[in-house]
């Protein structure tokens, strides 16, 4: 008895949004208190740990990713007036980057095009598939735009969205590291590096250290964005990788 | 009221974007041609307001939050990251760690020949 009313419930509640909304804000604040209770160690990235949960939550009651994203569409759909809000801190930030706009340019340029090639050649080298290859192109580009780019050089977007969560985590954990070893000690650098490199989630990390290296990462993520929407497909098609 | 104001705004300025990039068939996500357009209306107001300021750090703050359903997503192409795994796995951390070292690399070069501001990294 007890158990056909929880079963009705569950049919009621997994045809609306509620369900899937609110199980994305709580696994992410079990995930995000996790982290700060293991003092913000990188591996315990909020996002991959969220992630984590919400699939086994998924898999264990066979509900399906469309299910879930009924409701987890409310929180994506923020990540592009999120995209627009970008231009704040890069406004804020305006003097300063005036005053470094040519190397900064010269930075993401580069990174830009080192981060798509790279991924793609090593992928291709290990026999991934083209499509895979596409997907992996803006791997570095905040998703909104990446999966804006990925749609239009023929890679999956969806496969993209997560290629760029997993590239932002891996960033995000081993860039303290790699900045420690290579003697990085200038936040603006490593602000910019980190943008290029690990976009929003390597941001969220860069303010953890620093508010000079967090405004940098945002600059260079909104940036690198621009950068990457304008180039990429461009670059892409002159490497004969599109027809 | 100034949260309404400010999501608001960066709504239209993404609609404007939007729009603009379908009219104009510019290979730009609508969202990014949106964030320039306020950039450059922010730069030749020469000030942003309180409400788009409070707006845009709730927004950023919870950046991470944001990536979470895209994330779950992996649950859909299993098949195919199993299928492809070493290729995607070494691709991701290694062109992660090139992308990184490189770009510290030119940007503390572009610093030293345009700024001469290398003391400070030794």
């Amino acid at each position: 008895m007890v158990e056909s009313d929880l079963s009705t419930i569950w049919v009621y509640l997994s045809a609306t949004p509620l369900l899937g909304l609110t199980i994305t804000l709580v696994a992410y604040s079990l995930a995000y208190r996790l982290y700060i209770y293991a003092n913000s160690n990188p591996l315990l990235n909020p996002v991959l740990t969220a992630v984590i949960l919400l699939i086994t939550l998924l898999l264990v009651t066979e509900t399906s990713y469309e299910t879930y994203f009924e409701g987890g569409q409310f929180v994506h759909f923020l990540l592009g007036p999120a995209t627009v809000a970008l231009a704040v801190p890069l406004y804020q930030q305006c003097s300063k980057l005036r005053k470094l706009f040519i190397p900064i340019a010269i930075a993401i340029i580069s990174g830009v095009i080192i981060g798509a090639f790279s991924s793609i050649s090593i992928a291709w080298f290990l026999g991934a598939s083209i499509e895979t290859q596409l997907s992996l192109a803006p791997k570095s580009v905040t998703t909104p735009v990446a999966m804006g780019i990925s749609e239009i050089v023929g890679g999956i977007p969806s496969l993209t969205a997560i290629l760029v969560v997993i590239t932002g985590i891996i960033g995000a954990v081993i860039g303290t590291k790699l900045f420690e070893l290579m003697h990085i000690k200038d936040d603006t650098v490593k602000g910019i590096a980190m943008g290029i490199t690990a976009h929003g989630i390597g941001t969220a990390r860069a303010f953890q250290i620093s508010s000079e290296m967090g405004a940098f990462s945002g600059l260079a993520m909104a940036l690198s964005a621009f950068a990457s929407a304008v180039i990429l497909p461009w670059l892409l098609n002159l490497a004969g990788m599109l027809n | 009221m100034n949260f309404l104001n400010g999501i608001t705004l960066l709504l239209i300025y993404q609609l404007v974007g939007e729009v603009s990039v379908l009219l104009l068939r510019i290979p730009v996500p609508g969202p990014v041609m949106g964030m320039v357009m306020l950039f450059l209306t922010l730069a030749f107001r020469g000030r942003s307001t309180e409400s788009l300021d409070s707006v845009s750090s709730a927004l950023l703050s919870h950046l991470s939050l944001l990536f979470v359903p895209a994330g779950v997503g992996i649950i859909v192409h299993f098949d195919r990251i199993i299928d492809e795994w070493l290729a995607i796995s070494a691709a991701l951390v290694l062109s992660t760690i090139i992308t990184m070292a490189a770009t510290v690399v030119i940007m503390k070069g572009a610093n030293r020949l345009f700024l001469n501001r290398d003391k400070k990294d030794g």
